[in-house]
Order: structure tokens, then sequence, then C-alpha cells
């Protein structure tokens, strides 16, 4: 029953009005963007992040994670209609959805999306209610060494993840945490690595990064194959699936729910290993398993509940552990630290109206995304037709004008336009990006715990393994990276990803 | 022979930031491991990057990889380039002509651009920042820049 006061308390905030109107925007801007190609949530929601510093810091949070989600869904939208995924999660959705869309049957597929989508997004919502109290409550005993080794599971678990050479991975990470020591040491007053110049005393913004290494880079990296662009847009035909469809739909959508809930909690994966995972493994057992690849809806209907369901159950590490484990949670920890709050445990009990109005806004934004794009689906597919080229130089409008207004200095800009650089030469090298804004943030809470840690410990650098929690996220960290090793594993890691990329 | 360029370059990379961490952290106190100075935790980080990069590079002599397809120096420049300057010259002249160059110079980086259909966005781009971000948002940049006495 406590669980059912927390949910109305959760439902006052989030119905408010101006809530309401937020989530909605955050929901629509976000089915845009997943939408348009070549440009996905990280670097939208890096763009937008200044804007809605202006809000309450509940308001600002419901319509960041509306854009998150939203861009999912978004991004399936365009997997059916035009085989272009629009989010990496949405990769496996091309293969099942077009083929469906090619038959004339857009409608079924887009349904199956929308229904999985809305039901995966019920019951993680429910999950993350019903888990992140007791998970919060056990992260409230942690110590600097559990913090710490939490930490280094995470980045573990991006790296792992991550496209691309494991070593070349590991070391974005450790690029990425010394980035994120530039400035002012809390605990000397030292400026570090800031070369006398003043506006780096403060460090490096996180949207500067981001927007230079994800919007910035981005864009040069498009501009490299132009010619493949072209879209071809099937027709929407059969806007309702069939009785047999719906059949056909009901076990996949419960399978993927539950491949996607349980991958999305894990640190550093979000939504794209679900998706994967779910569409394997309907593969495996469905019935029609000679249709995939031929336009079977279960082929839709599993891997889009379960990007939903990951995309959702991603928030529970965020909100109740304070760690991100991807570069959008990422992004939203920034928002939080600028918002005032102190990502963590601590949330649940010290803002209960601002995790429990977070929590129902996502159903709500889920219904509205149901809601929303059964009719406005002509109008996202012509939202697909706009060029590229007359895409990009309004995003780096944007970006150039959003980067400048968080601290009103042209030196942001400049760094910006570094960043971008400097991302494209990553990404030129195999190397991604992710891991390395996701160690970025972390960088300076990090040296923080291991300060206090050693500090506690009396320079025994054994604690980490001393403590039992420590010693099992550790341990956990260690296996995560073993398992790459094992040939099966990093084989079916490397197909993914070449179906990721294909 | 370098047989892998991303490992060979991604190396040179790696070490250039470890070994620079490492070298400018020495002007501040390392401490100890109880009491971590400013030094103490960049040092480390920058280690390890030094050997991941030394590993990188040594690799990228045994190990063969795939190569590093051509980079796009047109649209690297064509969208940096007008990033910087539109910093550059935006409070001397002003949102009305940063933006139309930002505008202009990276739509030139398109295989599609026209002249045409790009000052219609150009029009439209600076007219929609100028009134949701000036006027509705009021950030602080000149519409005319001082240097035309805006």
């Amino acid at each position: 029953m406590e669980l059912l006061g927390h949910l109305l308390l959760g439902l006052q905030t989030a119905a408010s009005l101006a809530n309401l109107f937020y989530c909605f925007i955050g929901v629509f801007l976000g089915t845009a963007i997943g939408v348009l190609p070549g440009l996905g949530p990280t670097a939208t929601i890096a763009m937008l992040l200044p804007v809605t510093f202006v809000l309450q810091p509940v308001t600002a949070l419901i319509m960041l994670a509306g854009i998150y989600y939203g861009s999912q869904y978004g991004g399936s939208t365009t997997s059916i209609l035009v085989n272009l995924p629009g989010e990496a999660a949405s990769v496996v959705t091309t293969l099942d959805g077009y083929q469906m869309a090619k038959q004339g049957r857009a409608g079924a597929a887009l349904a199956a999306s929308a229904l999985g989508s809305f039901f995966a997004g019920t019951v993680a919502t429910l999950l993350i209610a019903g888990f992140g109290p007791p998970l919060a409550s056990v992260a409230l005993k942690f110590g600097p060494a559990e913090f710490f080794s939490l930490m280094v599971l995470g980045l573990v678990a991006s790296v792992v993840l991550a496209q691309g050479s494991l070593l070349h991975a590991i070391g974005m990470v450790v690029l990425g945490l010394l980035l994120g020591l530039i400035g002012t040491d809390v605990n000397s007053g030292t400026q570090r690595f800031t070369f006398g110049v003043y506006e780096l005393a403060d460090g490096i913004g996180f949207v500067t990064v981001a927007m230079g290494m994800f919007g910035l880079g981005e864009i040069i990296r498009n501009l490299e194959n132009e010619e493949g662009r072209s879209v071809m847009v099937t027709k929407i035909t059969g806007l309702w699936p069939t009785r047999e469809d719906f059949k056909r739909m009901v076990a996949p959508i419960l399978r993927g729910t539950a491949i996607g809930s349980v991958l999305g909690i894990l640190p550093g994966s979000g939504s794209i290993l679900g998706s994967f995972a779910a569409y394997a493994v309907e593969k495996k057992v469905s019935k029609n398993r000679a249709e995939f690849g031929k336009g079977a809806i279960e082929g839709v209907a599993a891997p889009e509940s379960a990007n939903n369901a990951g995309a959702q159950t991603s928030f529970i590490p965020l909100l109740t552990l304070g760690i991100p484990s991807n570069p959008v949670s990422a992004l939203m920890v920034g928002a939080m630290i600028v918002h005032g709050i102190q990502p963590g445990p601590s949330v649940i009990t010290e803002q209960p109206a601002l995790f429990w109005g977070m929590i129902v806004s996502m159903w709500i934004g889920n219904l509205f995304l149901v809601v929303l794009n059964y009719p406005l689906i002509g109008m996202w597919v012509r939202m697909i037709m706009i060029p590229y080229q007359f895409l990009y130089p309004g995003i780096l409008v944007f970006c150039a004008i959003g980067v400048f207004s968080l601290n009103n200095a042209t030196f942001d800009v400049y760094f910006m336009g570094l960043f971008g650089v400097l991302g494209y030469i990553f990404s030129k090298l195999g190397c991604e990006a992710a891991p390395m804004l996701l160690a970025f943030i972390l960088g300076p809470l990090m040296e923080e715990y291991l300060r206090r840690a050693m500090l506690l410990s009396r320079g025994n650098p054994w604690v980490f393994i001393q403590r039992p929690i420590s010693a099992t996220l550790l341990a956990l960290a260690v296996l995560a990276m073993c398992s790459v090793l094992i040939p099966a594993f990093s084989k079916t890691r490397e197909e993914a990803f070449v179906e990721g990329s294909g | 022979m370098i047989r892998s360029g991303r490992d060979f370059w991604t190396g040179l990379i790696y070490i250039f930031f470890g070994a620079a961490a490492i070298l400018i952290a020495r002007d501040y106190g390392t401490g100890t491991a109880v009491k971590m100075g400013p030094a103490y935790f960049p040092t480390i980080l920058g280690g390890l990057l030094l050997v991941i990069g030394a590993v990188s590079m040594i690799r990228s002599f045994i190990v063969a990889g795939a190569p590093i397809s051509a980079f796009t120096f047109k649209g690297l420049f064509l969208i940096t380039f007008p990033v910087l300057l539109f910093g550059f010259i935006v409070h001397g002249a002003g949102l009305v002509i940063a933006l139309p160059l930002l505008i202009i110079l990276s739509a030139a980086a398109s295989i599609h651009f026209r002249w045409r259909a790009t000052l219609i966005m150009t029009i439209v781009l600076t007219v929609f920042c100028v009134v949701v971000f000036l006027k509705g948002l009021g950030i602080p940049l000149p519409i005319i820049g001082s240097w035309f006495g805006g």
C-alpha cells in the first residue's frame, strides 16, 4: 500500500499542467529526433539542456526523460517505414519491420511496435517503482569504497558494450576520467591542467563535450557518404493488425519485455543489448521462425518491447545509485547536478516528489507516444523526407547558440569545435565516444570517493576487496571484462555490432 | 611496418595525453595514499593511459587491423571553421552577420549545396533564432555587433 501512496504522490507531481506540457514537448521532440536521420538522442539532449536549466528540476528531468524514450520510439518508425534505424536500439527492427512494410503491412508492424512499447513501458515503470526504493536503501549503506567500485563496474560495462577494440575503449574511459579532472581541485584548490586559462577553472562543461563529440563529430561523419542517403518511403496500408497478428504478438511482447527489463538495469547497456537479445531469443523459440527476416510480426514486437523496457529500466541505476548507465543518463546526471540535486540513493527520501513524479511521468509519456503517433504518422513520414543538407546547418546553429548560453561565453563555442574535431578523429579510429563521456562525468566523483575511501582505510588499498559489497561489485566488473575474452561471447558481440552497423 | 593504422594512431594519441598528464601534474603535490594531493589521481590515470597507448602501438606492428577510411577534410573544415568563426565574431559583428556566415559556410560542405535553397534557409533560421533565443529566452547576444555600432 505504501507503493500506492508513492504512486499517488508521483501522479500529483506528474499531472500538474506544466509537467504534463513539458512531458508532451519532450516526447514530441524526442520522436521528431528519432525520426530525423543523423541526429541522435545524446546530441539532442545536449542541445536542449540549456533550455531546461530555466525550468523546475522535476519538470526539466521529466522533459529530458521524455526526449530519451520518445527518440527510441521515433527510431522504430523509421526502421519500419524506410529501413533506416534512427537509433542503434532499433536496428533489429529493420530486419522484419521493413519487410512487413514492403508487403503492405506497415500498419500492423507499427501497431506491434506501439503496443509492445506501451506494454513494456508500463511494466518497466512498475519495476522502477517496486525495485527502486529497496535498492536505494541498500545503496544508502554504501561507503566511499562501494561507490568507487560501483563506478568501476559502470565504466567496465560501458567498455564491454562499446564497439571496436576493447583496449581502445578502456583508453577512452581513462582519457575521459582525465579530461574530467580539468579545473579546480576541490580538496586543495589547485588549478589542474588549466594552463592559466581563467575559463577552465570550473572545468570543461559536459554539455560542451557532448555537443562537440556527438553533435559536430556526427555531422562531419555523416557528410562522408551523402550519396547513400536516398529515402524511399513505403506506402502505409493496413493500419490495423488482424486478429491473427494480435495472437502472434502476445508472447513475443511478454518475452521481449522481460529480457529488455533485465538487461536495461545492467550499467552501461541501456536498451541496445535488450533489443538484440530479444530478437535472437525469439528467432530460436518462435513457432514461425521460418518467417524471420521475411516479415514476421514477432521480429518487430519482441525487440521493440525490449528496447523500450530497457530504456526505462536503465533509469533504475541512475535514480537509485546516481550511476549513469549510458551517455543519455550521464547527461541527466549532469543536469541534476546543475539543478543542485546530488544524484544518488538519497534522492528518493529527500526528493520524493521528484523521484515519483518522474516515474509516473514516464508512464504518461508512454501513453502520449501511443496516442500521438498513430494519428501523426503522416507527419513523421514527411519529416523523414527532409534532406540532410537542410538539417545539419540548423543543428550547428542550435549547438553554437546553445553552448554559448551555458555560461554566456564564446569560450565554450571554441571548445565545442575542438571536441568536434576530436570526436571525428576518434570515430575514424574506431573509438567510441560514449564510454569517454560517461567517464568524463564520473571523473571528479570517482576521485573524491577514492580519496575518502583511502582516508578512511588509512591508506590501505585492500579496502576495496575487504568490504563485501565493494568486493562483489569489483568481481562483477572482472567477470564482465573476462566475458569479452570468452570466444563465444566476443563472437556474438561482434556479430551484434556487424548487424548494428549494417 | 605499421600493420594497423587505427592501433598506431590511437596509441599515439593516448601516449600524448598520458605523458602530458604526468608531466603537467608534476607541478602539483602528489601527497600520500592516505591524503592524496591534486597530482595523485591524474598521475595514476596518465600512467594507465601511457601503458594502454604503448600496448596499442606495439600491437599495431604485430596484428593487422582494419584500415582507416578516408578523411573528409572538406567536411571537417567547413563544419569546424564556421563554428569557431561564429564564436570569434558574434560579439563584434552581431547575429545578423555571424549566423548567416555559419549557415552558408557549413551548408557548402554538402555535395547537394544550392545557393537559392541555402539563402532561404539562412533567412528563416536567422529570424527564428533572433526571435526565439534573443527575444524569447533572453540570451545576451547582440543582433548588430559593436563593430557596426550595435
